[in-house]
């Protein structure tokens, strides 16, 4: 059965359709890729998914339960985790603080006044752990908004690694990184994926990264699905390579 | 966690210790004990204002009202309900407190300057009442035909009626116990959800907090804590009047967190002491006080943004 299963879903913004009925399923440990222009509704796809916006039309199943009426905070708690384009943290406290919140609400303590020296321990355990893991055990004392972009994203995914989702949304995770980062960034999201099992749905602008790491891919042009499948049948797709030209898409190729 | 504006210890202890030797220097420097007690309790009223502004990022901009109910409610308690000043201001605490929560939960959802307006439409409302109710607030002239009582803990008792050292350290015994409560929960999960509410509110809320809720609660935790304060400003003066709900306290307030340092836990206070100090000195000299106020307050806004406790940062991080 697919983890994830989205249903019809649209989205308008006033005269604006940014996302038209687009049903995708996500099977359970899959890496699968969205890609699309600049403005084809990935990311409203994503909040979509989230639960950011409620879909004007459509549903959204996670494990088969509809949750297209389930606020956002609650999605998380159900398992999905996501990572935005434009880096979501905690600017004025340290990294450590940063993954310390996200693993406190992780384990249920959001509304403990006060919690044991063993608790705090094993949290503090799990911070150290999670810096390990994502390459920045050396910065755990600096205030993350004075950190490096791409450190800042590295951040911003090991805070939704630390809510230990099964599904993880990553909204462009090498925006705006050199060379290095931008390896580094895919070793880390090849890892989780191999090594954990972890399904994930990444939104990727750089194709190296896309065709490196996806098992499948979906391509969105003007807020429609024109195209899903392995990288080698959308790398041989037509209507795909027109919507990347930027010739005007024309529908009856796809 | 360690916590990125943890007050150093060596500060801590210099604050602990010039709050408890208060009532033998402040002779010294030409104050007395009365206003050592009204900087806690405003220094108070400021730190449970800053619960909300420094550390949950919300704006409330009529926080007078739940000190002014809470300074109503002991007063009426001593005056009708019985002759304990703990339990005059156990009523007042829970008057102010109850009442900032229900009304706390329809605001929950607004954010930066229509919390504020809301804030500021409920302190309006609760004046009205205050002002108008003649026959139960007394009205412009205030609530009087009450004082706080001596205290019967067991054995003991201690004259905090008529002895005000003995009620100076009754209020900073109160003092220290609510601030205590306040560093215990800023430290606490809930806590650090308040703090990650005030850095980013979105990724918050993609942590999985929800947001509303966790604003709600610090909201009528801050209205408990400030009711408090506002309980023990009517036991000071043995007197409540409309002006301890005014807008213009509630704004007075505010310019005790930004000057002393909203981001700092002790920054409040520090503010509190240099506004109370300046309006006790300065109103003295000329009538023109908070144009000095005034002063001070954008100096600092404009070139220390983190109040005056910011600068003491600054200093001993270079
Ligand atoms: N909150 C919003 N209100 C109104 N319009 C929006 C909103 N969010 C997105 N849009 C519009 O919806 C369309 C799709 O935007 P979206 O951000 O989903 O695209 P995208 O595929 O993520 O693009 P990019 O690659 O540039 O990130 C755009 O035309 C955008 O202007
Ligand atoms: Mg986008």
């Amino acid at each position: 059965m697919s983890l994830l299963d989205v249903r019809e879903a649209s989205k308008n913004f006033g005269s604006l359709a940014a996302v038209r009925g687009v049903s995708l399923s996500v099977r359970a440990g899959e890496l699968r890729a969205v890609i699309g222009p600049n403005g084809a509704g990935k990311t409203t796809f994503f909040n979509l998914i989230t639960g950011a916006f409620r879909p004007t039309s459509g549903s959204i199943h996670l494990d088969g339960r509809d949750i297209t009426a389930v606020a956002a905070w609650r999605r998380v708690t159900l398992g999905m985790a996501r990572t935005f384009q434009i880096t979501e943290i905690f600017p004025e406290l340290t990294l450590a603080e940063n993954l310390r919140i996200s693993f406190e609400v992780a384990s249920g303590l959001r509304l403990r006044p006060w919690i044991s020296r063993a608790t705090a321990a094993k949290l503090h355990r799990d911070v150290e752990e999670m810096l390990d893991l994502a390459g920045l055990a050396a910065k755990a004392g600096r205030l993350v908004g004075e950190l490096s972009h791409g450190d800042q994203r590295a951040a911003e995914i090991a805070m939704a690694l630390a809510l230990r989702p099964r599904l993880l949304l990553l909204d462009e995770p090498t925006a705006g990184m050199g060379e290095q980062e931008t390896y580094d960034v895919a070793q880390l999201i090849r890892r989780l994926h191999r090594d954990r099992n972890l399904t994930i749905v990444l939104i990727e602008h750089d194709m190296r990264v896309v065709f490196h790491l996806a098992d499948r891919i979906a391509v969105l042009d003007q807020g429609s699905l024109i195209a899903d499948g392995t990288p080698a049948e959308i790398a041989a797709n037509a209507a795909v390579q027109a919507a990347y030209l930027g010739k005007p898409n024309d529908a009856g190729a796809a | 966690m360690k916590e990125s504006g943890r007050t150093h210890p060596a500060v801590l202890v210099a604050i602990w210790v010039l709050l408890l030797l208060a009532p033998y220097w402040l002779g010294l420097v030409g104050g007395y004990t009365a206003l050592g007690a009204r900087v806690l309790v405003l220094g108070l009223a400021a730190m449970s204002l800053n619960f909300l502004l420094g550390f949950t990022g919300v704006l409330s901009f009529g926080h007078a009202a739940w000190f002014g109910l809470g300074a109503y409610g002991t007063g009426l308690a001593l005056k009708w309900v019985a002759a304990s000043t703990p339990l005059a201001l156990l009523l007042g605490t829970l008057l102010g407190g109850a009442l900032g929560a229900v009304l706390g939960a329809m605001l929950v959802r607004r954010r930066g300057i229509y919390f504020a307006m809301v804030t500021i439409a409920y302190g309006q409302v609760f004046y009205y009442i205050a002002y108008r109710w003649n026959a139960l607030t007394g009205g412009d002239d205030g609530l009087r035909g009450f004082s706080r009582q001596p205290l019967e803990i067991g054995p003991w008792h201690i004259d905090i009626a008529a002895n005000g050292v003995a009620f100076y350290y009754f209020v900073l015994a109160c003092f220290a116990a609510a601030v205590a409560l306040m560093a215990l929960l800023l430290r606490s999960p809930f806590g650090h959800s308040l703090l990650a509410i005030r850095e980013n509110e979105r990724r918050a809320r993609f942590l999985g907090i929800p947001v509303e809720f966790h604003i709600w609660i610090a909201f009528a935790l801050s209205c408990v804590f400030i009711s408090f304060a506002g309980g023990l400003y009517a036991l000071l003066n043995n007197f409540a009047d409309p002006n301890n709900l005014h807008y213009s306290l509630s704004g007075d307030l505010v310019i005790m967190a930004v000057l002393g340092g909203m981001r700092r836990f002790w920054g409040p206070l520090l503010g509190a002491a240099v506004f109370v100090v300046l309006q006790d000195y300065v109103s003295s000299l000329t009538t023109n006080w908070m144009s000095f106020i005034g002063l001070l307050f954008v100096a600092v806004v404009l070139f220390f943004p983190r109040g005056l406790l910011g600068i003491a940062r600054r200093r001993s991080l270079a």
